[in-house]
């Protein structure tokens, strides 16, 4: 995680010669994802139409928007899971770090999967596997064979999800035995044990009650100091509790997009200001 | 419609106290046990005495083959159809594997007696037999085609039908979010066919097997044609060319010829044995079935 | 460029992330493996279906005359001319096939709607019909027809139509039940619900719309129940015996189209064989062409895609 000191002595900068250059380096430097210009389709019907977002690096970035705005479609675009649906289709770029477009023909959407993690509205624990399996799944999957640092990765995957306390003598219990609270954590722990660099959450809280949305919610405070988290959610004000960033989108649009604070006080478009005060949506 | 359903009830109670009735007179005489370890079938007034052994052999033997062969290609094309194939090519396969399962038994008899027990012969059976037939007793008979061997690959042919679209349907019927959640992983095609859908539907993937071996059991008028019709100890397969009879066909082939009484009921204690058997396959797989189902019961909504 | 975590974390990360890398490229080649594995499996399937139907096409056409379909059989053995037809084996399957529906799709569908609807997984009434349905399921032809030997053959003292009729409607019965019900089973609860909400008794609610967005299933199922009771042979051989007159009674035997198949198939002769190719070719087209019109007839009317998300 770069903060403004550490950059300053990274040794890539210090060819710069004023501090105007200087700041546009760590700035670009620190968008994890940039979108540009993305075209998304379900068959002949265009859900998203040229959407430009620079998404920051270890912060939290909520997309907002009324049903059918198209937030979804552009998150699983993130991690070029839209286009596995049968008649979707995607065009634009999606740079990560500033060097990998991951639309770019050479790259393998198999690997990006790897760098982007996903969890879904819907906790989809694997019914036949254990919480300790599932949380591994990924690792083994992925030819991790490695006993003793299986073990590591997922009693830390798990401290990272808040579940470590709650299943850790419990392991071996199927993973879907758990609430439905503790199974998204569980899934977000699976995601975690990828060591991603970016976690999309497709509105993760959806399904749950209350109690286990809030637990999600501080969840979410705690990792985007260790993973830079997309989410999308229809709960305006869960934006306004958890995200630094935000995003409004309205029909296949980016309408607006800035800090939370500025989007939801003093937003600059009136379709984000009516939006805001429940006019529509 | 209740009453529909108890006919179902009425129908196994027909069922079970008629093939009783009409054999306890060969079980009586021969005993249970002397009946399924007997390898006579002898006719001849004075002398009569029937054993079902050998062809309770030859039925598990074409049926173990039908099975060997059969189900891997049937969860191949299930994989093939429902994960891998786009719709447009998918749709008019799918519907090409059902008609297989329209073809009836005869006409894959006449077929099998006519043109496929020559390819096989020439094109396995003689080639094994020249190149193994020495070492290795599977393959120490003359190979003519028809035999047990062909029967069982017939056979295996004959269930891919049923057991392929049944998987496929069983496939389908797993949640995509399982799929997308292995394919969020970084899993390959196949690596999420194995880990979310595989385990997900395993016990409905038995089912569709199990469904196959019961049709493989009891098909009757395919073995008729292309088995060799042997009688008595000669109906033990001792090789993988070997002529044989199953249950089923020996019954066939000799229901409305039976000279006496006795060989009736023996005939039908054959059948009683054959629907033991079917019986105890359909029931041990449902035990399996619904243990494996309370597995997946949690993550059904 | 990855992330820097704190350190026991970046170096887990940093091995798997070489682990990983190093695996991949084997696992995308045994995908490719499985794929042209999956695609030989159905060439397996297809070869053979394509060489039966070529062969019965190619040998039953030459065999298909005037004759062939309206004559009764001849002597056997006997030259071209005067060896018959399989009318009465045409007529046969007709008739018994006909009679077992009748009998056999009402009470298939009506246990199938029940199991379904009005009976909940674990009571034991329900859970023994099941059971018992899926037995019945698997039982061997053979058996089924000596059912109907000792049922109806040796009751009403001949071979007869009703007894052929009567052990194929065993067959055909739980084949409908069960696909009725799996078919029912996957209608979502939510259009139930969706109609109880609006005050429909539980009756409609099956009849006009569960079965409804079920009924390309539930045809699908009769028409392979049916396909498959016409194509059966072994428990016509006992039940009605078969013969080369036309139909006089349900209480006398009859012939089919399977049976005289059969017998023909054994006889020596080549006339007997183009005879059993061309009734072959005649019941291949009855199975078929009904399989195929049912099952377009069942996509028209109504079986939708799946959903697209937001």
């Amino acid at each position: 995680m770069a903060t403004d000191g550490e950059a300053i002595n990274d040794p890539l900068l210090k060819v710069i010669s004023s501090k105007k250059e200087e700041n546009y380096y760590v700035n670009r430097l620190r968008y994890k994802v940039s979108i540009k210009n993305l075209d998304a389709w379900f068959g002949t019907k265009q859900v998203l139409k040229n959407i430009n977002l620079d998404i920051k690096s270890n912060v939290a970035t909520a997309i907002i928007g009324p049903s059918g705005c198209g937030k979804t479609t552009l998150i699983r675009c993130l991690n070029r899971m839209h286009e596995m649906t049968l008649g979707a289709s995607a065009k634009g770029c999606v740079v990560i770090d500033n060097n990998t477009n991951i639309y770019d023909k050479s790259v393998d959407p198999v690997i990006i999967k790897r760098r982007i993690g996903m969890v879904f509205q819907k906790p989809n624990p694997f019914p036949t596997m254990s919480v300790f399996d599932n949380v591994a799944a990924g690792l083994k999957l992925n030819g991790v064979r490695d006993k003793r640092l299986i073990n590591d990765i997922v009693e830390e995957s798990l401290k990272s999800a808040a579940l470590w306390d709650e299943v850790k003598n419990e392991l071996d219990k199927p993973g879907i035995g758990l609430s439905g609270g503790q199974q998204q954590r569980l899934c977000i722990a699976r995601a975690l044990a990828m060591q991603p660099e970016v976690l999309l959450m497709d509105e993760p809280t959806s399904a749950l009650d209350p109690i286990a949305s809030s637990k999600i919610e501080e969840l979410i405070h705690a990792l985007k100091k260790e993973v830079t988290i997309i989410t999308v959610t229809h709960n305006m004000l869960q934006a306004a509790r958890v995200a630094d960033f935000t995003a409004f989108m309205y029909i296949g649009e980016l309408i607006e997009y800035g800090p939370t604070n500025q989007i939801f006080k003093t937003p600059h478009k009136e379709l984000t200001e009516r939006y805001i005060s429940g006019k529509f949506g | 419609m209740i009453a529909a359903a108890c006919y179902t009830l009425l129908m196994i109670a027909l069922v079970v106290f008629s093939v009783g009735n009409g054999s306890k007179d060969i079980l009586l005489k021969e005993g249970f046990f002397g009946f399924l370890t007997g390898t006579d079938w002898n006719s001849v007034e004075d002398r009569e005495s029937y054993g079902a052994l050998p062809y309770i052999v030859g039925t598990l033997i074409s049926s173990a083959l039908a099975m060997a062969i059969g189900v891997p290609i049937s969860l191949g094309i299930a994989i093939f159809l429902s994960e891998m194939a786009p719709t447009k090519i998918s749709v008019p396969l799918s519907f090409i594997v059902e008609l297989l399962a329209a073809v009836p038994s005869i006409i894959y008899g006449l077929w099998a007696l006519f043109v496929f027990r020559f390819w096989v012969r020439d094109l396995i059976e003689e080639p094994l037999h020249n190149m193994f037939g020495g070492s290795i007793p599977f393959f120490a008979q003359t190979p003519f085609g028809l035999d047990v061997f062909t029967t069982g690959i017939v056979l295996a042919i004959m269930i891919i039908p049923i057991v392929s679209s049944i998987s496929r349907e069983i496939i389908k019927a797993v949640p995509n979010t399982q799929r997308e959640a292995a394919y969020s992983l970084g899993a390959t095609r196949w690596e999420t066919t194995r880990i979310a859908v595989f385990p997900y539907a395993k016990s409905g993937l038995l089912g569709a097997a199990i469904l196959g071996l019961g049709r493989a059991i009891g098909e009757t008028i395919l073995v008729t044609m292309i088995i060799g019709n042997t009688i008595g100890v000669a109906a033990i397969p001792v090789s993988l060319f070997s002529q044989s009879q199953t249950l089923a066909s020996l019954i066939a082939n000799e229901f409305n010829e039976a000279s006496s009484d006795l060989q009736l009921s023996a005939l039908i204690g054959l059948g009683v044995v054959l629907l033991i058997l079917t019986m105890g396959i359909n029931v041990g797989a449902r035990l399996l079935v619904s243990r494996m189902v309370k597995v997946s019961a949690g993550a059904r909504e | 460029m990855r992330e820097e975590t704190s350190g026991q974390n970046s170096s887990n990360n940093q091995k798997i992330q070489d682990i990983m890398s190093r695996r991949y490229n084997r696992r995308r080649v045994l995908d490719k493996i499985v794929s042209v594995f999956a695609i030989a499996c159905v060439l397996a399937a297809i070869i053979p279906l394509g060489s039966i139907l070529l062969e019965v096409i190619r040998n039953g056409a030459s065999a298909i005359s005037i004759q062939l379909l309206t004559q009764p059989p001849g002597a056997i053995g006997a030259t071209l001319e005067s060896s018959g037809g399989i009318a009465p084996a045409i007529q046969g399957t007709l008739i018994v096939v006909g009679l077992a529906s009748v009998i056999g799709i009402p009470i298939g569908i009506l246990a199938g709607i029940y199991l379904s609807e009005f009976a909940s997984g674990t009571r034991l009434f329900p859970s023994a019909v099941r059971l018992f349905n899926d037995v019945l399921t698997g039982l061997p032809s053979v058996v089924i027809g000596i059912v109907g030997y000792i049922t109806i053959v040796l009751a009403v003292g001949s071979f007869s139509v009703l007894a052929g009729a009567f052990s194929l409607s065993i067959i055909m019965i739980p084949i409908v039940v069960r696909i009725t019900e799996e078919t029912l089973k996957v209608v979502p609860n939510s259009i139930r619900e969706a109609g109880y909400s609006l005050g429909i008794s539980k009756w409609k609610i099956t009849l006009f719309i569960v079965l409804k967005s079920a009924k390309s299933g539930v045809l699908t199922g009769i028409v392979l129940a049916i396909s498959r009771i016409a194509g059966e042979t072994a428990p016509l051989i006992m039940t009605i015996l078969g013969t080369s007159l036309f139909f006089s009674s349900f209480t006398k035997p009859i012939d089919a189209l399977p049976l005289r198949i059969w017998r023909l198939a054994s006889q020596p002769y080549d006339t007997a064989h183009s005879q059993g190719w061309g009734a072959a070719l005649l019941l291949i087209v009855i199975v078929l062409i009904s399989s195929v019109v049912l099952r377009l007839l069942a996509q028209r009317k109504g079986f939708k895609v799946k959903a697209v998300h937001v």
